[in-house]
């Protein structure tokens, strides 16, 4: 059986002794004897490092790796550097703990500054915490964020993620807060409604750019409707897009959100990834979680810390606006590393060659008779087809080797990254054609 | 040390992507951002340079001792970090087609399994993504519980006073009331306390036991039958499983949920604050309310988070669980426990125990007596330990111990790791009565000083400003 | 009038039924470096005993109580920048105006209060 207790068997034995003991079980004394387990645990024999390894790959051998993927829909295959796969192994940052103790910790407090000053300029916005969960939870956390005693209302687009709708109704049933949601036209969410929806007891807005179909929102419009009715606007926003589109501060977001897995985290099945939050300077001190701030130490040298944390739950306890204490670090670690590696240039081309090929397949495929686009508005790189046999086309793309679109509602949504070239983009066009010949 | 946007060169930057092979495409211009991202332009050995001096800067368990209580920091094998690198666990889609994720899905099953032999539970979800998480989301199966029978006047939560901040936040969150219960003298559940709180609006109490003082709750039997009698249910915070798996298990003790910690129990690593792993497992009556953790499950559960979880560290905890088997989880537990015993033993006539018990895989040092003798705090102590290479004990927790340093060698530490930082200890213990004045302006090894926290929380500076421009 | 409350506020009552409010001078010693101040919004009705803010150190938050009942006409803003001022002086420093005042029972005079803390 493995094992990673270093302690040979005399040396347990004599650390039994030194404190006048003769077995583990006196250790236990405190256990009532009706409540111990009597038994082995039903699992397997532990095993060597070689068998586990052989067992682990049979495992991932199981699953198919695609060679491309067309696939989005809250996760996104980009390239990633390799420096953004090195760097976050390094065992300092890799099996550290919260930097509690900052003299022992400014490395891993300060690769949170540079983080949430990346994610700042990134948005636009004036502060970031050094992330949550995942885009799912920091909307969940967004919006309650914006409620106070008269305004607990909050309203939410029907374009978001279907996962990011899910979360938050658990967070609003949790918390005992209406959601209402804010229907879609043509792909896009309905101003009319919005304003209809709009009473004076709502607290937060949110709105996904670009949404679930790929389309992009009249951002400013909303925000200027939700600020009319002295309402906040939580704007959840893809962050490969936002190296090209008009930050949720140009829109006059109060609060920026977004799924930061696309900043060089791998699709893995779903996780880890990171949540993203930035505010504006006046809502600072609602954010929810870790924020590292910049100080003097006692010498004046410049330093970094932990800092408003009596927000938070360790000293805030009820009263505390969110739970969280462990957030996703390494995650946004990796999201730095990926942002530095790439740059703005870097971030700018992957937008802008996603959205170019995106485009580019979109327009092939829609000239295969039978095959539309389902909403005529301007997309980035996703999007929403209507098309016949999609069932067939999905296994016949799959057969070589390529992960097609998601079957969404009555259609098939489509992503092409950065990664995709335009011979596979060219096979996908040849495969539907033949299958709808 | 600079920051890395401070090395940043105009024009320098990493060669990463091909031309683009397709005609471009203009974002209209209503829809583009006016300023650009300031964002470093740095060559690949800038930036692998810039982090490495960075990773000089901190300090993980891998690196050396770091006996932070009630986070469990045991050694996070390496293996582990190989297998969720494979990229057949790592390239997968998570909406691809269900016939081709049967790994991933082998994995969750596996891990469900074995968390839930493990913890005496009979379902388990693994979405949650952190300790935190898990407890909302196990508080949130107890609100649908009572809910789903019409009993809605459920809606408070009883912590002891010794609980993590944590479990009171998580009940409100979860729209509870909490209320908080002294603990007895001897840092366990006041049973008579606990009856005068129950009644027909507890939902539920959330504990952990061996509690945050590291004891074992002798009681705990008569605990959870007193909350079950008056209509509520019993939560079980796994922050403390390290000292009992394969020995006893929640779910024979009574309790009704669990949430474990994989970054802690399971030796998946930490990352700084994480990505952790939140796993929530509940008797059966309660399976309907659990999230999905699985493409199988339905979509209309509860959901917390996207998809299904912190995957990739599911994938380490399957592979540290398999590699340890029945008798290594077991055998980690005792090890754990016998580690804290031993150290603990080796400070006599130092530093004094809080409670003076064999304890669990934790203790908690009081140091208020040796604060007034010497004028030297848990605070100067812990920073004393910096110097030494050793990072410090969770200060100040549990607050129901003042001076409180707790200390979890955890089990993967030698006999000769606990010796060497016993005798530092004990240094540190006489030192503070021969020179106070060098522990209160400890540490001195470090790379910075002590930090003014109240400037930093006076005049928040929370991004570089890029001023020169 | 100045009195303080056993929850170590104090409060100035003027004839004409409005007050202010703030923390007495043991308080802020006994906090440390205050960092930041909550405080009500202009309107609220405050209770007698009742919490209405808060004020934070960097490890600690502690709630403040209001040592009357009436209603709040103004919030000292400054404080929201400038915690410290409740550090340097903390009888200036006050966090709230209210009018409609209704003196609560139970007040203590200065004597009263520094025998009070005395005997803590």
């Amino acid at each position: 059986m493995g094992s990673y207790v270093p302690n040979t068997p005399s040396e347990r034995k004599s650390m039994l002794n030194a404190l006048g003991l003769e077995s583990y079980a006196e250790l236990y004394a405190d256990v009532p004897a009706s409540v111990l387990l009597n038994r082995p645990l039903n699992l397997e024999p532990g095993k060597s490092e070689l068998e586990v390894r052989r067992e682990m790959r049979k495992i991932a051998d199981k699953n198919r790796v695609f060679t491309d993927i067309l696939r989005g829909a809250g996760a996104y295959d980009h390239y990633i550097p390799a420096v953004a796969k090195s760097i976050p192994q390094k065992e300092e940052f890799l099996t550290a703990y919260t930097p509690y103790q900052a003299e022992m910790s400014q490395g891993v407090l300060q690769s949170i500054f540079e983080y949430q000053t990346m994610i700042c300029e990134l948005t636009g916005m004036a502060v970031s915490n050094a992330s949550v969960y995942d885009g799912a939870s920091a909307a969940a956390e967004a919006l309650a964020m914006c409620r106070d005693r008269k305004r607990t209302v909050s309203l939410i687009s029907e374009g978001v993620n279907p996962d990011v709708l899910a979360v938050v109704k658990s967070y609003c049933f949790a918390s005992n807060h209406d959601l209402r949601i804010i229907p879609l036209k043509d792909g896009k969410t309905d101003l009319d409604a919005l304003k209809e929806l709009l009473s004076d007891d709502v607290s937060g807005v949110f709105v996904q750019q670009p949404n679930f179909y790929g389309i992009f929102e009249d951002c400013e419009a909303v925000s200027a409707l939700v600020h009319e009715r002295g309402a906040m606007f939580v704007m959840g926003c893809n962050p490969i897009a936002l190296a090209i589109i008009k930050t949720p501060a140009e829109c006059g977001a109060d609060i920026a959100t977004g799924e930061g897995q696309p900043l060089g985290l791998p699709l893995a099945y779903g996780g880890p990834y990171l949540g993203f939050m930035a505010a504006t300077a006046k809502h600072m001190r609602k954010l929810p979680g870790r924020i590292v701030g910049q100080t003097v130490d006692r010498d004046g040298n410049t330093a970094y810390v932990l800092t408003l944390q009596a927000r938070e739950q360790h000293i805030r306890r009820e009263k505390a606006s969110s739970n969280i204490c462990s957030n996703q670090a390494l995650c946004a670690l990796t999201a730095a590393v990926y942002m530095s590696a790439m740059g703005e240039r870097g971030i700018r081309d992957a937008a802008m060659q996603s959205m170019a090929k995106a485009h580019y397949l979109q327009e092939r495929l829609c000239s295969i008779d039978g095959v539309e686009l389902k909403y005529q508005a301007p997309f980035f790189h996703e999007f929403l087809l209507k098309m016949p046999r999609a069932g067939e086309i999905l296994a016949e793309l799959e057969k070589a080797g390529i992960l097609g679109g998601l079957p969404v509602d009555d259609g098939v949504l489509w992503c092409v990254t950065e990664k995709v070239s335009r011979e596979t983009l060219d096979r996908v066009e040849a495969i539907c054609r033949e299958v709808l010949a | 040390m600079k920051l890395i946007f401070e090395n940043s060169i105009e024009g320098r930057g990493c060669e990463l992507l091909p031309a683009c092979d397709v005609p471009a495409v203009e974002l209209p211009i209503e829809l583009r951002r006016a300023v650009k991202p300031k964002l470093p332009q740095l060559s690949e050995i800038d930036i692998t340079r810039h982090y490495t001096a960075l990773s000089k800067r901190a300090h993980g368990v891998n690196c050396g001792f770091y006996p932070l209580g009630s986070c469990t920091m045991k050694y996070n094998p390496r293996i582990d970090e190989e297998i969720a690198a494979l990229e057949g666990f790592t390239n997968i889609h998570p909406l691809a087609p269900a016939h081709t994720v049967a790994g991933c899905e082998e994995v969750l099953t596996r891990c469900g399994e074995a968390l839930a032999e493990i913890t005496g539970m009979d379902a388990m979800s693994l979405q949650p993504a952190a300790g935190a998480h898990g407890e909302f989301t196990g508080l949130l199966l107890i609100k649908s519980y009572h809910h789903s029978r019409g009993d809605k006047k459920r809606t408070k939560i009883i912590v002891p006073d010794s609980a993590h901040g944590t479990n009171p936040a998580s009940a409100a969150m979860c729209g509870f009331t909490t209320v908080s219960i002294p603990s007895a003298s001897d840092g366990c559940v006041d049973l008579n306390a606990l009856q005068a709180a129950l009644d027909d609006e507890v939902a539920g109490l959330m504990l952990t036991n061996p509690n945050t003082v590291g004891l074992f709750d002798k009681q705990i039997l008569k605990i959870t039958e007193l909350v079950h009698e008056a209509g509520g249910l019993v939560y079980y915070d796994g922050a403390n499983l390290n000292a009992i798996m394969g020995v006893v298990r929640p779910g024979d003790m009574g309790f009704d949920v669990v949430h474990l910690n994989l970054h802690k129990t399971f030796a998946t690593p930490h990352g700084g604050g994480g990505p952790g792993s939140g796993p929530v497992g509940c008797k059966s009556f309660l399976a309907p309310f659990l999230p999905a953790s699985s493409i199988k499950t339905g979509k209309d559960a509860l959901q917390v988070r996207s998809f299904y979880g912190n995957f990739l560290v599911i994938v380490k905890a399957l592979t540290y669980i398999m590699t340890l088997g029945a008798e290594g989880v077991r055998e980690a537990a005792q090890n754990a426990v016998l580690n804290a015993n031993y150290l603990m033993k080796q400070l006599e006539g130092s530093f004094e125990p809080a409670f003076d018990n064999i304890c669990m895989h934790e203790f908690v040092l009081c140091l208020e007596r040796f604060k007034h003798d010497t004028g030297v705090s848990a605070l100067d102590v812990a920073k004393a330990m910096i110097d030494e290479g050793i990072h410090p004990p969770t200060m100040y927790f549990p607050l129901i111990v003042h001076e409180a340093l707790m200390l979890e060698p955890t089990e993967t530490e030698s006999k000769s790791t606990l010796d060497d930082a016993a005798l530092v200890l004990k240094r540190l213990y006489q030192r503070a009565f021969d020179e106070p004045e060098s522990m209160h302006s400890a540490p001195h090894k470090a790379p910075i000083s002590r930090p003014d926290e109240v400037l930093a929380a006076r005049q928040p500076v929370l991004r570089y400003e890029f001023s020169h421009e | 009038m100045l009195y303080y409350a056993k929850s170590h506020e104090w409060v100035k009552l003027n004839e004409d039924e409005t007050a202010s409010i703030g923390l007495s001078d043991y308080a802020q010693k006994e906090l440390g470096d205050l960092v930041f101040v909550n405080l009500p919004m202009v309107g609220d009705e405050l209770v007698a005993g009742a919490v209405f803010g808060d004020v934070e150190s960097v490890k600690a938050v502690s709630d403040v109580y209001s040592p009357v009942s009436g209603e709040v006409t103004e919030i000292n803003e400054e404080l929201l920048d400038n915690p410290a001022l409740i550090n340097e002086a903390a009888l200036d420093a006050w966090f709230v105006r209210l009018n409609n005042v209704e003196s609560a029972e139970g007040l203590l005079t200065q004597e009263e209060y520094d025998a009070y803390i005395a005997s803590l």
